[in-house]
């Protein structure tokens, strides 16, 4: 392969400015968190309250969990990204719209976030909807019969096992998350997808950009991995295969 | 961590010794007997695609000549040719790599590339300059001052951008579209007040926008581009097929027909008819074709 | 308002061809990439619970490793570095084809673990007791109340995994999404391209999970 090596590239100048590449490369790294850790917070409460409201005795209630999982997690997350951005502040009157579109302070960085949020809270909710589902019903009954509202099995029985059920999965989405935010380029949020662009047409060093992006990547969801296995063995409940190692 | 660090540099290395084999391109297709060439999906009108998915453009009739003289010149009965859509992010690597034997979409020719790849020599030259709403009333890049300006990610724009920002004080707000649509659409919206990008490829945007008449292509030019045809570097042979079709359409007046078709006459899909006539640094570049980078172009006077 | 009574959709139909093929190439990459890394992804469950910690710790590591890296970046090491090991150029299909699998059977993997973990010790100790080997008491007990119990999350995976095939756009595969871009760039009706994707998107993801939620009202297990 006729590839021109060239590793020393993120140390140099890039053009027309006086930053190095590295620099640019951890603005992105920091976008990239910024981006990933507000919209998580967005989807774990949003995603845990219509998780738990799908299996609510109430019609209605559930009803409307359901349209709102339906809604968020069958479309792409590109195409959400695109929605938000270009069409939905069409709809709003003609002055905040143009507000929207021009004076909100940082406003892909807003769109973005929510945008995560909402499509990753549907995914965070089928999960504790699966947790919850997946405990047998004596556990509510046992919780009924020694005197709790509904509302109190949920909190002190239900929802706790449920949790440390769906830690597994709930890791992925946690590590998901990370990954994801890199659609926020797609509206020009400067995270590291977006820098990443940027340097390879800067540099012409395409690989040894990528490699690097890669690296930062897996060092964030290697990261959020390891807490969230922490987390897992910190919570399990003896009698469960779970608790087998 | 550590482990991944291991593979990733075992790959690396894996990569660093599997060298020969592609250098000689003309070697390879006729030991294969099939040549693939690189295509871009909406370059337009240089490359892209139709509505049967065809690759199409001013830059893919002159690929297709230089194949048709492969096949003759290696006296094949039949030569395969295969489409890779590239994009602008990996258009090298599968150069480099040999997956695409030859890059017909819309690649600036500059002198960090020249490190990468060669080029053919050049065949259309697109000035960078603005697109902005005739309304907003704005002739000149001075006028932007404090505005938001769309280009599009990872383009050469940026760069041009960035150093005319420095040079003359003014302070643009950019902003990004993750392509030229989508940069197009910031403009249509009022999310931005200019776009500034290949003068081609805002003629076309404007062309087959939802009211042509709104907009204008204004300001003064940032860059003078030459857009190649790209190939592997250090194959001597193939390079010089390639620059002596090029020569050839040029020196027989064909390439001024190609022209007229793709700028010059209605074009797929919408029938449109971008009416952009041939430049004068570009007649001149085809009176003595060449390879020259962009900065050669734009050395100041 | 006038943006939308603007709206021109008489662009989709000259690119309906177009994205027929882009969803066709869509649904075979979903069925593929489904079938082979619920299999495979059942295997590594299996592995990263087994008392053999060799063998646990390289399924945990290849689990762990995958999910780590965004997809985009796998699809595009695979098809950039497999030609210059094995010396020839792999179409973008196949790539992608063998991409997914790999990398689905890393998620389904934790969804069969979950699902695994969620059966009783009670029950393995049961079959144990009953006479039964390590492979029945799992194939008979374990992994089909497994399989039951996560239905609806291996149906949320399988809807991302329908969705992510978009990004094979980075090697030039054409898919669903891909094909709509570039529709919407060509005509330069990126607004009107985008909202018709969403419809058609939603309108399968719906149909499917609707499907599956009838399935599992079928076989649920009641406790």
């Amino acid at each position: 392969m006729n590839y021109h090596w060239n590793w020393g590239i993120f140390l140099e100048q890039v053009k027309g400015g006086d930053e190095t590449y590295l620099n640019w490369l951890f603005t992105g790294l920091g976008w990239t968190l910024a981006v990933a850790i507000s919209a998580w917070l967005i989807a774990l409460s949003i995603g845990i309250g219509i998780g738990t409201l799908r299996t609510a005795p109430n019609k209605g209630l559930a009803w409307f969990a359901a349209t709102w999982v339906e809604l968020f997690r069958n479309v792409p997350l590109l195409v959400q990204m695109f929605l938000w951005f270009f069409v939905v502040p069409e709809l709003l009157p003609r002055e905040w719209s143009l507000w929207v579109k021009q004076d909100l302070p940082a406003k892909e960085f807003i769109t973005a976030t929510l945008c995560l949020g909402l499509f990753t809270s549907a995914r965070v909710a089928e999960q504790v909807r699966a947790g919850i589902q997946s405990l047998s019903r004596g556990q509510t009954m046992a919780g009924l019969a020694v005197g709790f509202t509904l509302t109190q099995t949920y909190r002190y029985v239900i929802l706790p096992m449920a949790f440390r059920i769906i830690i597994p999965p709930l890791t992925s989405e946690f590590m998901n998350i990370f990954k994801n935010s890199s659609v926020a380029f797609a509206i020009g949020v400067m995270e590291l997808t977006f820098q990443a662009r940027q340097m390879q047409e800067d540099s012409e060093q395409g690989i040894e950009t990528y490699l690097a992006v890669t690296v930062l990547y897996f060092i964030c969801a290697f990261i959020a991995n390891r807490g969230m296995a922490f987390l897992e063995q910190r919570t399990r409940v003896p009698g469960f295969i779970a608790s087998a190692k | 961590m550590k482990k991944s660090l291991t593979f990733g540099l075992t790959l690396v290395s894996a990569l660093a010794l599997s060298q020969p084999v592609l250098a000689d391109t003309l070697a390879k297709v006729k030991q294969s007997g099939s040549i693939t060439m690189g295509i871009r999906e909406s370059s337009y009108p240089l490359s892209y695609l139709d509505d049967k998915q065809q690759p199409i453009g001013y830059h893919i009739d002159i690929c297709n000549r230089i194949v048709d003289t492969v096949k003759t010149k290696l006296d094949l009965k039949t030569l395969k040719v295969a489409h890779q859509a590239v994009t602008s992010q990996n258009r090298i690597p599968l150069v480099t790599n040999g997956t695409v034997d030859l890059e017909c979409g819309s690649t600036t020719n500059n002198a960090a590339r020249q490190n990468q790849v060669a080029f053919a020599p050049t065949v259309f030259i697109t000035n960078v300059r603005m697109a902005v709403k005739k309304s907003s009333g704005i002739t000149s890049l001075s006028q932007l001052n404090g505005k938001p300006v769309a280009t599009t990610t990872g383009t050469t724009s940026v760069q041009l951008m960035r150093a005319h920002e420095k040079g003359k004080g003014i302070d643009f707000k950019e902003v990004y579209g993750k392509d030229h649509a989508d940069s197009f659409l910031m403009l249509e919206t009022d999310r931005a007040v200019a776009f500034v990008m290949d003068d081609n490829l805002l003629a076309g945007l404007i062309v087959t926008s939802k009211n042509p008449s709104e907009y204008a292509i204004v300001g003064e030019t940032l860059n003078i581009e030459p857009i190649a045809i790209m190939i592997r570097k250090d194959d001597p042979q193939f390079q010089g097929l390639v620059n002596t079709v090029i020569k050839d359409l040029a020196k027989s007046g064909e390439i001024d027909k190609l022209y007229a078709k793709w700028f010059m006459s209605p074009i797929p899909p919408k029938s449109a008819n971008m009416n952009f006539p041939m430049s004068d640094t570009l007649k001149t570049a085809l009176n003595n074709p060449t390879d020259a980078p962009a900065e050669q172009f734009n050395v100041k006077k | 308002m006038s943006f939308f009574t603007e709206l021109d959709v008489s662009v989709i139909a000259p690119s309906l061809p177009f994205l027929w093929t882009g969803l066709k190439f869509t649904v075979t990459l979903t069925l593929i990439a489904m079938s082979g890394g619920i299999i495979l992804g059942t295997l590594l469950a299996l592995a990263r619970l087994s008392p053999f910690s060799p063998l646990a710790m390289a399924a945990s590591w290849y689990v762990n490793l995958m999910r780590s890296i965004p997809l985009l970046m796998v699809i595009l090491w695979f098809f950039l570095i497999i030609p210059l090991i094995t010396g020839y150029p792999m179409g973008a299909e196949t790539s992608a084809i063998i991409t997914f699998t790999a990398f689905e059977a890393a998620y389904y993997s934790e969804i069969m673990r979950a699902g695994i973990q969620s059966v009783s010790r009670g029950q393995v100790f049961a079959g144990q007791a009953i006479g039964m080997t390590y492979a029945q008491t799992m194939g008979h007990i374990v992994l089909p109340q497994a399989f039951r119990n996560m239905l609806p999350v291996l149906l949320t995976q399988t809807i991302i995994l329908f969705q992510d095939t978009s990004l094979v756009y980075a090697i030039g595969a054409k898919d669903l999404l891909k094909a709509a871009e570039i529709a919407g760039k060509n005509y330069n009706r990126p607004v009107e391209m985008y909202i018709f994707a969403a419809v058609i998107y939603f309108v399968i993801c719906f149909s499917l999970s609707r499907l599956v939620k009838h399935l599992q009202s079928r076989i649920a297990i009641i406790r």
